[in-house]
């Protein structure tokens, strides 16, 4: 009997080598994708074992972690609820992360290549290797302006949002979308109660998980208007050529009249460039958009300032980022390919099928104040080890030259014109130069239009911050000179924080 | 007495001779063995604690200490009882339960609230429980080593056991759902909270009643034949007991849904009757058999459904386990990804995620083990498994008598068709099926059954290492032909051949 189990212990053999020939396959062959297949939430659990890095802005933090004893041991928490909430967005157990927790996952979670150095150290030391830090270029002050400032409108604007540039470098200093919402909630372990809390705010008609600051397009209005002004410069007039105006216009062939915005705005059938924009003369930019700068040299200067950008973000300038709507200019032609002489008038006053979203507004006055430089916006200033050495440092990259020096200079007094003696009066702040454009843009049937306002500030010549505050269906009257002030607050909250106040 | 003159199937080499080795050395080597293993199984449960609680509580030794204790034991009694025991089962064994104990008590630790886990009691919750049932599972088997002092006796009551085995598995398939079936399957009995799962006892019953009919019937089924195909048919009427048991098989696969046990079941006997006939055609038979019942019961899964509806179920998870990863696959997945996740290395003991696993305390507590130990690891495992069946093949290689051959054969060779059938389950080779692993998965009637295989083979592999005494010469090929029971139990000596 010994042949046969002899036997017997081999077919055991060959069993187990079958065992184990399976077993090679699936941990050592197949283990890579069972460990990062999409039904495994052990990459889950080990991620939030890790304390995530912290966001934060001058020392203090806006996304933090706080130990749990649940089976995910670290919380997120978000301690200036919602006042950040648009920039640093979340990190949910469940759902998608937004803002600079998604845009910078890889780095706050401690994957990203740029912390090899600290996962191979941690690996011999044991340690699971914490997140590394990212420090954005947020202005606490100027942030908390905006949120104020937006809140306390007096035109009774529930929705709208606000964006401040440090024109030289692109530095984003302040971003807010109103309304917004605590994240604290959304970041729960408790993923009901997490997606309850998402669920609502989804439903949610004023929209508060929308970003309007950098997601949503609408009309600009006569902000536009500084396009305009940059294109006709561009091509030769400056800022005392005499242009056509009058109290209505009608383009040619159809469309309906358009009018200035009371009867005391440059009634008279010619102004000059200057005193058209201080005034914001719908008549007379829809005449110099009609007749002199046509629709392709408009859409292309506006272009050049940042339209039609359908691949922008703004985070960390070495690339990843929140993504940033395109605005547009619209078509402007007819179905036979012709221009469209009603719709160029109508976009010349930034009607029609002009969109823009206010991060491209604030980026308008920026390279204005730029002298002509535009810069590409960011938010993240710093990235730092989980040990706070520094692994990078934004340096600031120019996109393109819209405008040239000369321009950009006459554009600049103009807007101070439209400051200190035309629309944007309450944008002034004491001891400073501010420049400015207003924008009230019709939207739809309702008769509460937007209110706009895009500027500068300057010191000593030297561009500060470049600001845009959006404020929807901001009443029947008064929208955009209430977003001037907002403006003016932001501007002045920047300078005080540099010290310049 | 002499022993019947029955001659030995193939002539003994010197090889197959059991060496004569001072009893003491063997048993001094077993409790090295043992202190080593359980020196490993402590370092484990101390870097369970050290990684899952961040720190070492002062009373994690009480647990190994306790398993460590019951198999010391075990080896006093071994070293009394059975001193020329093979010396390398008890601490292999003692290494997977050890092991077991200690990966029970790190779910529990894992499912525990923050604040309970410092101090948890020894005895709670699955690993406690494990615990108790190892302590008692030890006891079970010094008893079956103290009461049973020769092997042969066993065969006395061979019937008996027959009988008993059979009622054993059919016990669960009569009873009623509601106190027979978990998971899918028919293998328990369910009292209030308490259950046991008589088919692990019936393979020990089955085994000794298999051995004794096949000793007895060898001759008969080796030598009447018929040739077909080159191949050597035993005649018609012989094949009545294989058809019977296969029969027996097809109805634990109809109606307790287990395709494991009926796999296990029929295994074990078709390897029994290959080993005491030495014909191959058994063993083509037997396949030919299996996987046509297993072909026929997927077929008629997939059109009639039915009682073959949950093995054609099994069988589609296993063909394609991602197709329904949240339902019907779900365990497979998790049991998959968690194997993978451990990769090469492991996470180490304590660092991985085994909760994820469904049911990872019973079926699935090799890929529990797999994500912290990783592929290393559990090649180690099925090395230490693969150690325990080839020594109680070797046992039955050396042991003289025919009855001794076949349950030692039989009982190892089970043994690791089990381990085949639930880690190539669990790892995606075979279709998954509701075996327990043995000595790791959590459970008692297991545990029990498994110690109480081991203490037969340890008594077996002692009848082979006994030195002979008595010098009378003559064959011994053990007893067998139709010797009456009592033979076989009554040669008080053995001899050696030369």
């Amino acid at each position: 009997m010994n042949a046969p189990l002899r036997r017997a212990g081999v077919v055991v053999m060959v069993l187990f080598g079958l065992l184990f020939a399976n077993l090679n396959w699936v941990q050592a062959y197949k283990a890579d994708d069972y460990r990062t297949s999409q039904y495994n939430a052990r990459v889950q659990v080990d991620e939030y074992n890790r304390p995530r890095g912290v966001i934060e802005v001058a020392g203090k933090a806006l996304a933090e972690n706080k130990v749990t004893d649940g089976e995910l041991r670290y919380l997120r928490t978000y301690p200036f609820k919602s006042q950040f909430a648009h920039v640093i967005g979340y990190k949910p157990v469940n759902l998608g992360a937004t803002g600079i927790e998604q845009a910078e996952d890889d780095f706050l979670s401690g994957t990203s290549d740029r912390l090899f150095a600290d996962r191979f150290r941690d690996m011999f030391t044991g340690e699971d290797t914490a997140g590394g830090n990212v420090v954005l270029t947020l202005s606490l002050r100027a942030q908390d302006a905006a949120i104020k400032g937006l809140a306390n409108n007096d035109v009774g604007s529930t929705r709208g949002a606000a964006v401040a540039i440090d024109p030289k470098t692109g530095a984003i200093q302040a971003l807010v979308s109103m309304p917004s919402f605590d994240p604290n909630p959304l970041a729960s372990h408790d993923t009901p109660a997490a997606q309850a809390a998402y669920d609502k705010l989804l439903a949610d008609k004023e929209g508060p998980l929308k970003n309007r600051a950098l997601g949503e397009v609408l009309p600009p209005g006569s902000t536009f208007k500084v396009i305009d002004t940059a294109a006709a410069l561009e091509a030769g007039l400056t800022p005392q050529t005499s242009i056509k105006a009058g109290p209505t216009y009608t383009a040619p062939t159809s469309g309906a009249p358009i009018r200035n915005s009371s009867a005391g705005t440059c009634p008279e059938a010619q102004v000059t460039l200057n005193e058209a924009l201080t005034e914001s003369c719908n008549t007379g930019f829809a005449r110099l958009a009609v007749e002199q700068i046509g629709a392709d040299k408009l859409k292309e200067k506006a272009k050049a300032f940042g339209f039609e950008d359908t691949d922008l973000k703004v985070g960390n300038l070495d690339g990843g980022g929140i993504p940033v709507a395109a605005s547009r200019t619209g078509d402007i032609q007819n179905p036979d390919g012709s221009e469209d002489k009603a719709a160029l008038a109508q976009s010349g006053i930034g009607q029609n099928n002009v969109r823009m979203t206010p991060l491209q507004g604030a980026m308008i006055a920026a390279t204005v104040a730029n002298g002509g430089e535009r810069m590409r916006p960011y938010l993240v200033q710093q990235l730092l080890g989980p040990d706070r050495r520094t692994i990078g440092t934004a340096s600031p990259k120019k996109i393109n030259n819209p405008i040239s020096g000369q321009v950009a200079g006459d554009l600049q007094d103009m807007m101070v014109s439209v400051v200190e003696r035309g629309t944007g009066r309450r944008a002034q702040i004491d001891g400073f130069t501010v420049g400015g454009k207003t924008g009230t843009a019709q939207d739809g049937d309702d008769e509460r239009d937007h209110g706009w306002f895009i500027g500068f500030v300057l010191k000593d010549g030297e561009p500060i911050s470049a600001v845009c505050v959006l404020l929807e269906r901001a009443g029947v009257s008064g929208g955009s000179s209430a977003a001037a002030e907002i403006g003016g607050q932001i501007m002045q909250a920047v300078l005080r924080d540099r010290g310049a106040d | 007495m002499t022993a019947p003159a029955v001659p030995a199937p193939t002539p003994a080499t010197t090889g197959e001779m059991p060496r004569v080795r001072e009893s003491s050395g063997r048993r001094n080597a077993e409790l090295a063995l043992l202190v080593f293993v359980m020196l490993l199984v402590l370092a484990y449960a101390a870097t369970v604690e050290a990684t899952a609680l961040d720190t070492i509580t002062p009373d994690f030794w009480i647990p190994v200490a306790l398993v460590a204790g019951v198999f010391l034991a075990l080896h006093v009694v071994i070293r009394f009882l059975a001193p020329y025991a093979d010396p390398a089962i008890v601490p292999a064994v003692a290494l997977l339960n050890g092991l077991g104990v200690a990966f029970l008590r790190r779910i529990d630790l894992a499912s525990a609230d923050a604040e309970e886990r410092a101090d948890l009691p020894i005895f709670s919750g699955v690993g406690g429980r494990q615990l108790a049932w190892t302590l008692i599972a030890v006891v079970l088997a010094a008893g079956l080593l103290i009461i049973v002092r020769d092997h042969r006796a066993v065969s006395r009551y061979a019937y008996t056991l027959g009988l008993v085995g059979i009622v054993l598995v059919m016990i669960p398939a009569v009873l009623p759902s509601q106190f027979s079936e978990i998971n899918g399957a028919k293998l328990w009995i369910r009292i209030g909270g308490f259950q046991i799962q008589p088919g692990e006892f019936a393979k020990l019953a089955l085994v000794s009643f298999f051995a004794y009919y096949l000793v007895r019937k060898r001759e008969v089924l080796s030598l009447a034949s018929r040739r077909f195909l080159g191949i050597d048919f035993p005649r018609g009427r012989d094949l009545g007991p294989v058809v019977a048991v296969w029969l027996l098989s097809l109805l634990v696969l109809v109606f307790e849904k287990d395709l494991g046990t009926a796999l296990l079941y029929f295994g074990m006997f078709v390897v029994i009757l290959y080993v005491a006939t030495e014909r191959v055609s058994w063993l083509i038979i037997g396949l030919l058999l299996f996987f046509g019942g297993a072909f026929l019961a997927y077929t008629l899964g997939a059109s009639v459904g039915g009682p073959f509806a949950n093995f054609y179920q099994r069988a589609e998870i296993w063909l394609d386990p991602f197709a329904k990863p949240y339902d019907d696959g779900f365990q497979m997945v998790q049991s998959l990804l968690g194997l993978g996740t451990g990769g090469l290395f492991g996470a180490g003991p304590g660092g991985g995620q085994p909760n994820k696993i469904p049911l990872v305390v019973s079926d699935f507590v090799f890929a529990g083990l797999g994500e912290e130990i990783g592929l290393f690891g559990l090649s180690a495992l099925l090395v230490v498994y693969l150690l325990i069946v080839e020594r109680g093949l070797r046992a039955g290689l050396a042991v003289r008598d025919s009855f001794g051959k076949l349950v030692a054969g039989g009982l190892a060779f089970t043994l690791g068709l089990q381990v085949f059938v639930i880690v190539g389950g669990v790892t995606g080779l075979i279709p998954l099926t509701g075996q327990t692993t043995p000595f790791l998965s959590a459970g008692g009637s297991s545990l029990m059954a498994n110690w109480l295989i081991i203490a037969m083979l340890l008594r077996i592999s002692d009848a082979a290492g006994r030195p002979v005494t008595g010098a009378a010469g003559g064959r011994v090929g053990g007893p067998g032909g139709g010797g009456p029971p009592a033979q076989l139990h009554g040669a008080p000596t053995e001899v050696i051949r030369s």
